[in-house]
């Protein structure tokens, strides 16, 4: 360096730096972490009250302090095991171990022992050539090992430093040893250069603070890059009880000592005025006394004592909590997200008056922050320590809640909610998230049987047997546990168990457990993507619609592996021709078809408020844009009030709808004999055996995984040739004739959200047309189901049997395959119905769609197709190539 | 030979790639991994990739001869987890010794090789000591935080015994990598420290961190320059990062370091971020474009892969580095 002269840095560190520069401002040491200056904090440590003793160390650091001091020097404490408990406990607090440690003891055991446990670079105060240079030597060297820096008292085998004199000796001395035999980096070394009382009534007193400031000179200017700290309170020893003059001293004795090179000091904040703000005749009295102005400074700053003495200091009241004024869910979720448990029993209890059911304090208010939790984490403005303080918090706030959960609970209902095995899966040893994922479900009352890490397959199968477990958890953090899930999975499915997985741990994702795992086992495996979600998980898995949940999961997956492999492989396509080969094969032998109790078309009228009861609510409210699933988006914590407020006004304006009869909902539908020929196309006939209309269907040709089929329509309706007579449906409903007048007169009166409501109801009131019909159909018309019942929910999740694609979505996106049916069913002069040139269908809320019978069949997604099958088409829809590429361009692959 | 200290001064040092992804492509069986010696060893093996090193020690030449092929000076010992701590998992504390000891010389006697034939570019034995699986200032139980699952002085002592070990084996220097939790790694040097002292001699330490999530920060949650602090109290032959980032995402956080500290600068970070099956795709191409804007920025002094690197990876890495100068520090801290 060229200005080799120049003053090193000193840096430190707690989980964040402090680098102290000769422009730093002087650095604030907290000091009420100490058991020999703070009475309260040796109470606390005594008692074994940490999670006090930690609020200390948190409220000096919010206060300001950059570097905390924590003594455990106390005849009647275990020093070391104090040391060690509460910087161990620091060390998980994030707010607190931000800033650096200065591990303050006169016994070297105690030091080390500190020393061991912190990550960051800290300080230890202190070393002295008190008991001669062997043991400084010893002990600097150690701390260097260590890396820390270090404080040296200005104290040698006669005794403390008590004069300038003494100060520069000793200074000199050991500043020598540790720079030359040592090798300690000189900017580490920091010189407690002993701050002693001043005004005492002693003489030889009178110096002491002047006797400080000019060593303290002396050492920035003869010991390159040392630094000076000091315990501050001490000069104003004689003033105790008095904190108005206190405070002053203090003040006026760093105004003095920064300038003449102190960098840091052990001050409490509290203790401490503004230089400027000291009243003038109270500034005068006081430095006549620190600068030893006056021979009678002493007497007279002890007269003016009285005088201001109990006129009240600051308010050194705690700040005002300002977020306690919050919401309780705002409060839960602050404490949660802040890891502070002060409170949490508190709100929770607050939150549990206002709840119908404990039980939803966990699941509303304490998942909600839990999710903000999750959120921040994911977006990395949290870290892992801080998370599982929030883990922490969640822990004593259900544990508050245990009891109150117990009794709501009816007799007979005592146990669990059920009982899950979680393990860290074979070859992996991290178990961190899965014992946060424990935590949480035991929280919630699930029985845990953990088996910990590196756990064979054939140990967790017999231990889900023995234990007759509800839930496997697999967690795992390497990219081999991947294999080891898919493995255990197949293991499972071979053994025809049924248990549901949850797959968990950094690098599982959803994708890979769809992709993967679940086409290994025929039960449930499913991705769990962090702690908070777990609950939910496991509450649906085991609760009475579980099986609704276990098929939701399979075709969420199913569709989602069909789209990830499209969009993954696109170069593995199968031929037209392959993917004929590995069509769906039903068991058509074993099939047969019921024949339905009406064939032909027939036109209907219905009255609106039978459909009512079939609305979905959920894709209403996307339509304004608000996410959530009803009617859990009605109290849903950030959308819940504008969902509730635009349900309202859509109840209101369904009202005037029924009641002024403001739309009229028209329908047909039609059933016919049907069957599957030249693989794709599924031909309709009358009655007689005349032929009908025939729909053209488009077969999936992306490379399946080993086993699955490459699936069109067409697969779901009997092939000609096994002589078995099929039968499939097709229909179109419209609830949309006389909503554009309406909702015109709602945009002419410049009424957007009105006009926007007509048209969202319209449609909702089309789907639910759609299911009304759909039902009809399949218990009535048509009779194929006519044992089902369902309630609307299941309804919703499409938990029948049977399906109703619409041309233009997943399975069939050809739009061309409703002329086909509106030429069937005669739509247009029915119900006037009418398609556009682009295909779409006016009145825009309308439904239209195919219906299919076979229990086999279901939802997929065509994905991307080959220009062989586009030619194909062309073809067998007699238009020319081009025309049908334009048609399905969408979902032919580059 | 001239010294790694006097080389690392002409040119810019390439560290060798991942070790695991190489050793994935040999597809060992549990059998494979005992070999004739452990054949009835009472616990499963399979997954202990550092026991190949004495069941399978031609794979370990092997790979190591592949990453001097393709132009690195240093290869790390196959060591990553030989501790007692590490070995713990499989039962095989007492072999912890002569795992290091073997992996040093398999990789010794490569190295000798390669020199030999070609004396201009010296080649150099890392002796590559990982994080454990334990956290020493973390605990694994959320319902108690002032919990350790170890302490410094059991990491310590383990430590000390691979660090002799590897030291005896011929290493030129050590690697104490994919730091986690600082105070690990500072067991891990306190370690090194001791031994250097016991025996007189002096061996050059590689410090390479982690930052493992998008806070930028330690898993033990320090920053950067918190993590850099921490560790400066010895010299070191170089600072750095590895793992758990591509070189893309690393770059911020390597230039961070790189303008704080005046040892040289290392990263050997991974082929991007792993896909949704934990496999790293990328390529050999797209990995050197991104060094080559490490280098542009004089970012490093010594630069390799971790997981999912490869040979190919470390050819174009190599390549490119050839054509740059070594980074000179401008700043410390």
């Amino acid at each position: 360096m060229a200005e080799a002269e120049a003053r090193r840095n000193l840096v430190l560190s707690g989980l964040e730096p402090l680098i102290i520069t000769p422009e730093s401002v002087f650095v604030n040491i907290g000091e009420r972490t100490n058991v020999t200056g703070s009475r309260k904090f040796l109470r606390l440590i005594k008692e074994e009250k940490y999670d006090e003793a930690l609020d200390i160390a948190r409220q000096q650091v919010e206060g300001g302090a950059q570097i905390i001091d924590i003594n455990m020097d106390e005849g009647m404490l275990d020093g070391e095991y104090a040391m060690v408990k509460f910087l161990n406990l620091i060390a998980a607090e994030p707010d607190i171990a931000r800033v650096p440690i200065m591990i303050d003891s006169s016994k070297w055991h105690i030091i080390e022992a500190g020393l061991k446990v912190v990550q960051g670079k800290c300080v230890v105060n202190s070393i002295s050539l008190k008991e001669g240079e062997e043991a400084f030597i010893h002990h600097a060297q150690l701390i260097k090992r260590y890396g820390a820096a270090v404080i040296v008292m200005a104290f040698d085998e006669v005794g403390q430093a008590d004069n300038y004199d003494r100060r520069v000796e000793i200074c000199q001395r050991s500043y020598d040893i540790l720079v030359n035999k040592v090798h300690f980096p000189p900017q580490d070394i920091i010189f407690d250069l002993n701050i002693f009382p001043v005004a005492t009534g002693m003489e030889e007193h009178r110096l002491n603070a002047l006797d400080f400031f000019r060593g303290t000179k002396w050492v920035r200017e003869n010991l390159p890059h040392a630094h000076i700290s000091g315990g501050v309170s001490n000069v104003s020893f004689s003033f105790r009880g008095n904190d108005v003059v206190r405070e002053a001293m203090h003040s006026v004795f760093l105004y003095h000592a920064i300038k003449n090179g102190m960098t840091m000091g052990i001050v409490n904040p509290e203790m401490l005025t503004i230089y400027d703000d000291i009243p003038k005749d109270l500034l005068e009295h006081v430095e006549d006394v620190i600068l030893n102005r006056r021979d009678d400074a002493t007497e007279r700053l002890l007269d003016f004592a009285e005088s201001v003495k109990g006129t009240g200091s600051k308010n050194t009241e705690a700040e005002v909590q300002e977020w306690r004024s919050g919401t309780v869910q705002e409060r839960i979720t602050h404490s949660l997200v802040k890891g502070i448990d002060a409170f949490i029993e508190e709100d929770v209890e607050e939150a549990r008056l206002a709840a119908t059911k404990p039980i939803e304090v966990i699941e509303i208010n304490l998942m909600a922050g839990m999710n903000v939790v999750g959120d921040l984490f994911g977006s990395g403005k949290m870290f892992l320590p801080q998370v599982v303080k929030s883990a922490r918090v969640m822990k004593k706030a259900v544990a508050y809640l245990l009891p109150f959960i117990e009794a709501s609970k009816q007799a007979g209902d005592k146990e669990g909610n059920g009982k899950i095995l979680m393990a860290t899966v074979k070859g992996d040893v991290h178990d961190i998230g899965k014992n946060i994922v424990s935590v949480v479900l035991a929280c919630n009352n699930y029985e845990i049987i953990d088996l910990g890490v590196m756990v064979p397959p054939e140990k967790i199968i017999a231990a889900a047997l023995e234990h007759e477990v509800d839930i496997i958890g697999l967690s795992g953090l390497i990219t081999p546990s991947l294999d080891e899930m898919v493995f255990l999975a197949k293991e499972l499915d071979k053994r025809n168990m049924t248990i549901p997985i949850m797959i968990g741990g950094a690098t599982t994702s959803r994708a890979h457990t769809a992709v993967k795992i679940a086409p290994q086992y025929r039960a449930t495996a499913i991705h769990v993507n962090d702690a908070s979600r777990a609950v939910t998980v496991a509450g649906n898995l085991l609760d009475q619609n579980k099986e609704a949940y276990m098929n939701g999961i399979r075709q969420e997956y199913d569709v989602f592996r069909e789209s990830f492999l499209n969009r993954s492989r696109d170069k593995n396509f199968l031929s037209i021709e392959d993917a004929r080969k590995n069509k769906l094969q039903l068991d058509w032998a074993d099939y047969a078809p019921k024949k339905p109790n009406f064939i032909g078309s027939k036109s209907m009228e219905v009255a609106l408020d039978v459909l009512v009861p079939y609305i979905d609510w959920t894709p209403f409210f996307q339509t304004w844009e608000l996410y959530g699933k009803y009617p859990a988006i009605l109290t849903d914590e950030v959308v819940g009030e504008q969902a509730s407020s635009v349900f309202a006004d859509a109840k209101a304006m369904l009202e005037v709808i029924l009641k002024e009869k403001k739309f009229v909902a028209k329908g047909i539908y039609g059933i016919y004999p049907a069957n599957q020929v030249n693989d794709d196309d599924i031909q309709l006939y009358d009655e007689n055996g005349k032929e009908l209309e025939k729909f053209l269907t488009l077969r999936q040709q992306s490379q399946k995984t080993k086993g699955a089929p490459n699936i069109a329509l067409a697969d779901f309706i009997a092939p000609k040739d096994n002589e078995v007579i099929d039968y499939m449906g097709a229909f179109c409903v419209t609830t949309g004739f006389g909503v554009d007048e309406w909702a015109d007169e709602y945009r002419d009166n410049l009424d957007d959200y009105n006009s926007i409501m007509v048209k969202a109801l319209a449609d909702r009131l089309a789907e639910a047309f759609a299911e009304y019909l759909h039902e009809k159909v399949r218990k009535e018309f048509w009779g194929y189901d006519a044992e089902e019942s369902l309630t609307n929910e299941e309804l919703i999740k499409e938990n029948y049997k049977g399906i109703r694609p619409a041309p233009g979505y997943p399975a069939c996106p050809d739009h061309l395959e409703k002329p086909t049916i509106w030429k069937l069913l005669n739509v247009e002069e029915k119900i006037g119905v009418t398609l556009t040139e682009s295909m779409a269908m006016w009145p825009a809320a309308s439904v239209s769609g195919y219906y299919f019978a076979n229990p086999g069949s279901r939802y997929f997604g065509l994905g991307k197709i080959k220009e062989d099958q586009v030619v194909d088409y062309a073809k067998r829809r007699s238009i020319s190539t081009d025309l049908a590429s334009k048609w399905l361009s969408p979902n032919i692959a580059d | 030979m001239p010294s790694i200290q006097e080389e690392i001064k002409k040119r810019i040092l390439v560290l060798d790639g991942a070790m695991g992804t190489m050793l994935q492509r040999y597809n060992f069986s549990e059998e494979d991994f005992r070999g004739e010696r452990f054949k009835d060893f009472p616990h499963p093996l399979k997954g202990n990739n550092d026991l190949l090193s004495l069941t399978q020690p031609k794979a370990i030449a092997e790979v190591h001869a592949a990453y001097f092929e393709a132009g690195a000076d240093i290869v790390e010992t196959n060591t990553f987890s030989g501790t007692t701590i590490g070995m713990a998992d499989y039962h095989m504390e007492d072999l912890v010794y002569e795992l290091n000891y073997e992996s040093a010389k398999i990789a010794r006697q490569v190295a000798d090789e390669f020199t030999a034939k070609n004396p201009e570019k010296p080649r150099f034995v890392a002796g590559s000591i990982g994080p454990t699986n334990r956290t020493a200032s973390m605990s694994p139980d959320v319902n108690d935080p002032g919990y350790r699952a170890v302490t410094f002085d059991d990491l310590r002592i383990a430590y000390k015994q691979q660090v002799e070990a590897l030291m005896d084996g011929g290493c030129d220097l050590l690697l104490v990598e994919t730091i986690f939790d600082t105070l690990n790694a500072k067991a891990a040097l306190f370690a090194i420290e001791e031994v250097k002292e016991e025996r007189g001699i002096d061996i050059p330490i590689m410090v390479s961190g982690t930052i493992t999530d998008a806070s930028g920060r330690t898993l033990s949650g320090q920053t950067v320059e918190a993590f850099l602090i921490s560790v400066s109290h010895i010299p070191l032959l170089s600072v750095g990062f590895n793992c758990a980032l591509g070189a893309d995402l690393l770059k911020p956080y390597l230039q961070t370091l790189s303008s704080h500290t005046s040892f040289n600068v290392s990263a050997h970070p991974n082929a991007g971020l792993p896909n949704a099956f934990g496999e790293y795709d990328e390529t050999p191409q797209e990995m050197q474009a991104q060094i080559k804007s490490y280098l542009d920025d004089n970012l490093v002094n010594i630069i390799g892969g971790c997981c999912g690197t490869t040979p190919d990876h470390i050819r174009l890495i190599a390549d490119i580095a050839k054509d740059y100068k070594p980074r000179v520090s401008t700043a410390s801290l």
